[in-house]
């Protein structure tokens, strides 16, 4: 195992954890995000390309927009903004 | 030959524009993005503010852990539990991993006669180059047509699920609300708008690109149409519902899935009745590495791909709008 496989690997731990740790659910999804696109090159360095495009489309993209599209549907990205408890929604 | 313009036609020249910019008189957002003044209903938000309140005196009240033992019992019993469960779950993974064989090892038993077959006589019965395409599209076809179907059934409960129908009293009310949801969001977004034209283009080019060459590299139907949809996705955004429902109506979506399905499970049924091996086709293989080759694995990656890229879209379509 490389020093760059290594790093992959700790950032998609730390990723992992502070996904359940986030406050905020925004900040969860974009960390989950995040988490996808680490797992995409970590899938590249395992050999296994048609997975890392899979996961890259799929997971960085498509779930990303589909579970804003619902924090916005069910107004939690609203409702933190106004009760001033996240710091960085939009 | 240089001559000093009247200011009525400098003011039209690039560089007329761009000194208005510099010197802040012309904002470069009036008439390029729409603007509304938001209006506020006193009523309404006297009403919110009495909700927000009642809901906190009802949360203090009920978490107030110094009156209230039992929630101070319930959470110090809750936390240990849920620290020990996680422990346990992380002990137990941890157990199965350092059971498992070394990555890569011959001895391992994945390394069977399985294997070896798919990787022996792959290109020579399926024709493709990438074996991975080749065991999904052939020998393990019937659960690709499975999977297709699952993606077609998850568009149809969703359709159950957020569809809104048009004639009810309560889709008013709640249309009411979503034109108000949308009212204070710009809907011609330059910056959007321009990065929508240079990049769409790219990114469908490139999700046809995966799927075609599904059987020659890496790809396939799956990714392929989920590059696509991602695409579609981003064209909506920017450039909204009117111009998509130029070319992609709840009609399309039905054809298309119905006759990609249709295709793909057309030649699964007659592998059944050829014998069930795997799919067999009149079409002849080709040369392996050419993109017209591996016979019917092309004509199935591009059936899948229709399938997801229109999954994609019509979910999200139908996460935004409830039904097309």
């Amino acid at each position: 195992m490389t020093v760059f496989t290594a790093i992959l690997m700790l950032f998609l731990v730390v990723c992992a954890i502070a996904a359940s740790l986030a406050k905020s659910l925004l900040n969860t999804v974009l960390i989950f995000m995040s988490y996808s696109s680490i797992m995409a090159i970590i899938w590249v360095i395992l050999e296994s390309p048609d997975l890392a495009i899979t996961e890259a489309a799929v997971g960085a993209g498509i779930t990303t927009v589909l579970f804003v599209l619902t924090l916005k549907k069910i107004h939690a990205i609203m409702d933190t903004n106004k009760e001033g408890e996240g710091e960085e929604n939009e | 030959m240089s001559r000093k313009l009247p200011k009525e036609e400098y003011d039209k020249t690039l560089s007329g524009k761009f000194e208005k910019w510099l010197s802040g008189s012309k904002d470069p957002y009036v008439g390029h993005v729409e603007m509304q003044k938001q209006s506020i209903d006193p009523e309404y938000e006297k009403l919110k503010k009495q909700n927000l309140k009642e809901k906190k005196e009802i949360r203090e009240r009920i978490y107030d852990l110094e009156n209230n033992s039992k929630i101070r019992k319930f959470r110090k019993i809750y936390r240990g539990f849920s620290i020990l469960f996680c422990l346990f779950l992380v002990a137990m993974l941890l157990f199965a991993v350092a059971d498992l064989p070394p990555f890569g090892n011959a001895d391992n038993p994945v390394n069977n006669e399985v294997s070896a077959r798919y990787i022996e006589k792959g290109l020579q019965e399926t024709g493709a180059v990438n074996i991975v395409t080749g065991m999904i599209l052939d020998y393990r076809a019937f659960d690709t047509l499975g999977e297709s179907h699952v993606l077609f059934i998850a568009t149809c409960t969703v359709l159950i699920l957020l569809r809104v129908d048009k004639n009810s009293k309560k889709r008013k009310e709640e249309s009411d609300a979503e034109i108000d949801d949308r009212h204070f969001e710009p809907k011609n977004d330059l910056i959007l708008q321009s990065a929508a034209r240079f990049l769409v283009p790219l990114i469908i080019i490139f999700g046809v690109y995966i799927i075609l060459c599904g059987h020659l590299g890496p790809g396939g139907g799956f990714s392929g149409g989920a590059v696509i949809g991602a695409g579609l996705i981003l064209y909506l955004n920017a450039f909204g519902f009117e111009k998509t429902e130029r070319f992609f109506t709840a009609k399309t979506y039905k054809w298309m899935s119905f006759g990609a399905l249709f295709c793909y499970a057309a030649a699964k049924s007659y592998s059944f009745y050829t014998g069930a091996n795997h799919i067999e086709s009149i079409i002849p293989l080709g040369v392996p590495g050419a993109i017209i080759s591996s016979g019917l694995i092309l004509i199935l990656n591009i059936c899948v791909g229709v399938v997801v890229s229109g999954t994609m879209y019509a979910f999200y379509v139908m996460f935004r709008k409830g039904g097309f």
